[in-house]
């Protein structure tokens, strides 16, 4: 008998992705302006990072704090070709360096991944912490490759035109970012559905059950990080052409952690979870960071707060929404969102307010008086102090309360769909 | 021969800092299952509380006050943070620890600012101790070693001869038979984070001064001790004991000897060789060296 096969055209995929392909297509022409097109790219880069680190902890359940030697040490191998290119002795082509990143990385994740995927759970998130510092210690200790602290710079404009592209304009090193980001996001998506892709949510979900039915779970482990490994290198390369300079930053803990908040505050239960959780995590490196030098502990008070209340991030949040939408029922909660809403942004306001006094006061040679919408303070005196612990308290309360009548309302929309279902 | 002698007294004194951080985090893991990240900063904070504090009313008072205060964070911590996200599983309990240690590196850039503080070591602890063959012994280093070894004596004592270390013993291998017997082992879980907290904020006050006081010293240590109770094997005190002292040695040993390998000098090199240790602990004996479970 032959086997069953049913392969409808599965319309909302295609939607999906031919909607991402536009967004990626039309995203420079309507943020114009440069500092745009400067987060779109890095948007474009770390999306990659943080989808292949979801390979790790979202699809197989490894907690890695050392990703950023996989995708640092590829941009290092692409930074060297790209100069090797440029003197004439490497013939490669700008648009296909990121394959040199990937490949670099795909080859140390097949090292390290030797010896860290031995293990799993909380000794494989220490010893991948461990390979990331050895790795941070070796740049600094080997100028000749890593070029110690400056790093090394380079210059992506090289040899003859390629197709008519120099890549000397950033509007066409978006694009070029945006085919390797859409490229990878697909490759990614093909291989959560491939057998190896199961097995390593299989290896995440019951490690025993996956040895009894007769797989290797370490086997499972290592091939899903050397492919990791692969894709995070490629958005090294990409990095290395964006920035044009690759430094010991590239592979340091700062950059592993930050991966991680991203990823997680995206949402990990989702394939597309990092993709959300990246855009936030770059509008707040390079956007907020403009602002205030308060902006990593807003980020990680961000993070605290996801890994309290929603562990399934951002996109678990956006997924709730929809059965409630579909059955018509949103309405019912948007009054108690929004008096949730305005209580966060009272606290939040209060909070903002604290924490830039306290930085003032800190701070040496920084004027104490803040400007906030037209009202003068001196974080000296008491009143301003008074005023955003009030914001901040009476906010948490309020917060209290309206979670409590979100929740309420939450229950009965619940429990009436699922009297429908029944 | 003296180079030796005060290279390896050097080295037994950063051990016995270095086992005062990783007994904490050992004791907290095998007792939680919770490798705690910010185990480090929580040395960093002690630090910095003994230096605000000393600048204010002393050393002597900072030396008791800012490990209780240090300990009392750690137990709101546990009691409002990790308790709650304790029905997610450990993952999400080493998450909230990671983004505890971001925030406290950013409250304690946010305070106290990014250079270094000028916590001294104390008048009266200031000067040599002893001399070995024409070379000088700092009493700090002394004081230091003196400190560490009353704390393990009396963490022992407390551990084995107190009706509170034997529950907490007990809960170690059966947190439900002790909790049918009628103690309260959440509250035995807080007691025992706050006191991990308190004993590494208590290794930050002596090693504060002795080293340097600054926003970075988290991130330097951190990794350092999460080595050793891997080296050591997960969850084993006397692993990370005997893992400590050699890590300490080790890298006391490299960064004061001139001998070069192949073009890098061993002193240069200090920073990777406990990664290496770990790494060739990892592919030789992956349980650690006095460690029971594997995986």
């Amino acid at each position: 008998m032959d086997t069953l096969k049913f392969s409808p055209i599965n319309l909302g995929r295609w939607i999906l992705w031919g909607g991402t392909a536009l967004v990626f297509l039309v995203a420079p022409h309507i943020f114009t302006n440069s500092f745009a097109l400067t987060m779109l790219t890095q948007m474009g880069a770390f999306i990659i990072f943080a989808l292949s680190y979801n390979m790790l902890l979202g699809q197989s359940g490894m907690l890695s704090f050392g990703h950023a030697v996989y995708s640092g040490l590829g941009a290092y191998m692409a930074v060297h070709a790209l100069n090797l290119a440029a003197k004439g002795v490497l013939p490669i082509p700008l648009p296909l360096l990121p394959l040199v990143g990937g490949f670099a990385g795909l080859i140390f994740g097949v090292i390290f991944g030797y010896v860290t995927t031995r293990k799993s759970g909380t000794t494989f998130a220490m010893i991948s912490l461990g390979i990331g510092e050895m790795v941070f210690a070796c740049a600094l200790m080997f100028p000749g490759f890593f070029g110690g602290e400056a790093g090394i710079s380079t210059n992506r404009v090289i040899g003859k035109p390629f197709l008519g592209l120099t890549f000397g304009p950033a509007l066409q090193v978006y694009y070029l970012v945006a085919a390797w980001c859409f490229l990878c996001m697909a490759a990614m998506f093909a291989l959560t559905q491939t057998p190896l892709g199961r097995m390593a949510n299989a290896v995440r979900d019951n490690p025993e059950r996956t040895e009894f039915v007769g797989y290797n779970t370490q086997h499972v482990r290592f091939l899903q990080m050397v492919l990791a490994s692969f894709f995070a290198g490629v958005s090294g390369g990409l990095s290395c052409i964006n920035f044009e300079i690759v430094s010991a930053e590239n592979v340091s803990a700062i950059r592993s952690g930050g991966v991680l908040l991203a990823t997680f505050i995206g949402g990990i239960p989702f394939f597309f979870g990092p993709i959300i959780g990246s855009v936030v995590f770059i509008i707040f490196v390079v956007a907020l960071s403009g602002f205030t030098k308060a902006w990593l502990l807003y980020l990680g008070l961000f993070f605290l707060a996801m890994v309290l209340y929603a562990p399934g991030g951002l996109a678990s949040l956006l997924l709730m929404q929809i059965p409630v939408i579909r059955a018509r029922r949103f309405g019912e909660l948007a009054v108690p969102y929004l008096l949730a809403g305005c209580a966060a942004l009272m606290a939040l306001a209060g909070l903002i307010g604290i924490v830039e006094m306290v930085y003032r006061l800190s701070e040496q040679g920084v004027s104490t008086v803040l400007t906030v919408l037209g009202w003068s303070f001196d974080a000296k005196s008491a009143a301003p102090w008074a005023v955003f612990g009030l914001l901040l308290g009476g906010g948490l309360v309020a917060l209290r309360y309206a979670a409590r009548l979100v929740g309420e309302r939450w229950g009965t929309i619940q429990a009436g769909l699922q009297g429908r279902a029944a | 021969m003296e180079f030796f002698l005060v290279q390896t007294l050097n080295g037994i004194s950063y051990g016995l800092l270095l086992f005062m951080l990783s007994s904490g985090l050992t004791l907290v893991f095998s007792l939680m299952g919770v490798l705690n990240f910010a185990h480090a900063s929580f040395y960093m904070l002690g630090a910095y509380f003994a230096y605000q504090i000393s600048a204010k009313i002393g050393f002597w008072p900072a030396l008791v006050l800012a490990p209780v205060l240090v300990g009392t964070v750690g137990m709101l911590v546990e009691r409002w943070g990790l308790r709650s996200v304790h029905k997610f599983g450990h993952v999400a309990e080493l998450l909230f620890t990671f983004g505890l240690a971001y925030l406290i590196d950013e409250a304690v850039h946010l305070v106290w600012g990014r250079s270094a503080v000028e916590y001294r070591v104390p008048a009266e602890l200031d000067g040599p101790l002893f001399q070995i063959m024409g070379s000088q012994y700092p009493i700090y280093r002394g004081f230091m070693m003196l400190i560490s070894v009353a704390m393990l004596v009396s963490i022992w004592l407390a551990l084995t001869r107190t009706r509170i270390g034997l529950v907490i013993q007990a809960a170690l291998t059966h947190p439900h038979t002790v909790e049918a017997l009628g103690h309260n082992v959440p509250r035995v879980f807080m007691l025992v984070f706050g006191g991990g907290a308190a004993l590494a904020g208590l290794a930050g006050v002596i090693g504060g001064n002795a080293f340097v006081t600054e926003p970075g010293m988290a991130a330097a240590v951190g990794p350092i001790i999460f080595v050793i109770v891997v080296v050591g094997g997960m969850g084993s005190l006397a692993g990370a004991f005997i893992a400590s002292l050699l890590i300490g040695c080790l890298q006391t040993f490299a960064v004061s000897l001139d001998w070069s390998l192949g073009g890098i000098s061993i002193a240069s090199a200090a920073p990777v060789l406990p990664y290496l240790l770990m790494v060739l602990m990892l592919i030789l004996r992956p349980r650690g060296l006095l460690g029971t479970r594997d995986g």
